[in-house]
């Protein structure tokens, strides 16, 4: 089960590694504000993972807390690419 | 058992996380990279979340994987919405070998 384990976060973090690729070479900006997106839900399956091997359940607010910012930003991202302003 | 259970949905959640990603290395597109990505990456996260909450099966710990899992399938492809319109607004050009662009057909009639 360590073994497996291992290779779980080894997969998550070549995930991380390969949305890090996309946010440095990206063409666009939208490029990078999807990569942003994306790395902020694999992030939250990585914390998903530590709190089931560690034992500690707060890695699990973490995730949540992750979740809601990781959010709020893409969605002020993506008003900021189409034009607008943001209390609009 | 349950924990067998959890850990096939870990194993599949980590499986699609790294489809979702070898899309958005590979694909040409933003559009194409969304639509690769995004799905990909929604369901491989809430299956891992869902496979924590299987496989340790106490108390407050699955509550607020369940939840956790719920709120990502919520906002996740709400995200990926913007996103898209974000991208079109702000002109990024569609790839070459794009044969139909449904969006600009629907925007045009209503601009007159």
């Amino acid at each position: 089960m360590q073994v497996f384990m291992q290779v779980s976060y080894i997969g998550l973090c070549a995930c991380c590694f390969m949305c890090l690729y996309r946010i440095g070479r990206g063409p666009s900006a939208p490029d990078r504000t999807v990569a942003i997106d994306i790395l902020g839900v694999i992030v939250i399956g990585f914390c998903g993972l530590l709190a089931l091997t560690t034992g500690q359940d707060f890695y699990l607010n973490v995730a949540l807390a992750w979740a809601l910012l990781s959010f709020i930003g893409t969605i002020a991202l993506a008003k900021f690419l189409e034009g607008r302003s943001f209390d609009e | 058992m349950s924990d067998a259970i959890g850990y096939i949905l870990i194993a599949l959640g980590v499986l699609f996380n790294i489809f979702g990603c070898i899309g958005l290395v590979r694909f040409p597109d933003v559009y194409n990279r969304l639509q690769a990505s995004t799905k990909c990456v929604t369901l491989g996260t809430v299956l891992l979340l869902v496979g924590v909450a299987v496989a340790n099966g106490t108390g407050a710990m699955a509550a607020k994987a369940i939840i956790c899992a719920v709120f990502v399938l919520v906002t996740s492809p709400t995200a990926a919405h913007a996103i898209a319109k974000g991208a079109y607004a702000s002109g990024v050009p569609l790839w070459e070998g794009t044969i139909v662009d449904k969006y600009a057909e629907q925007a045009k009639p209503q601009k007159p």
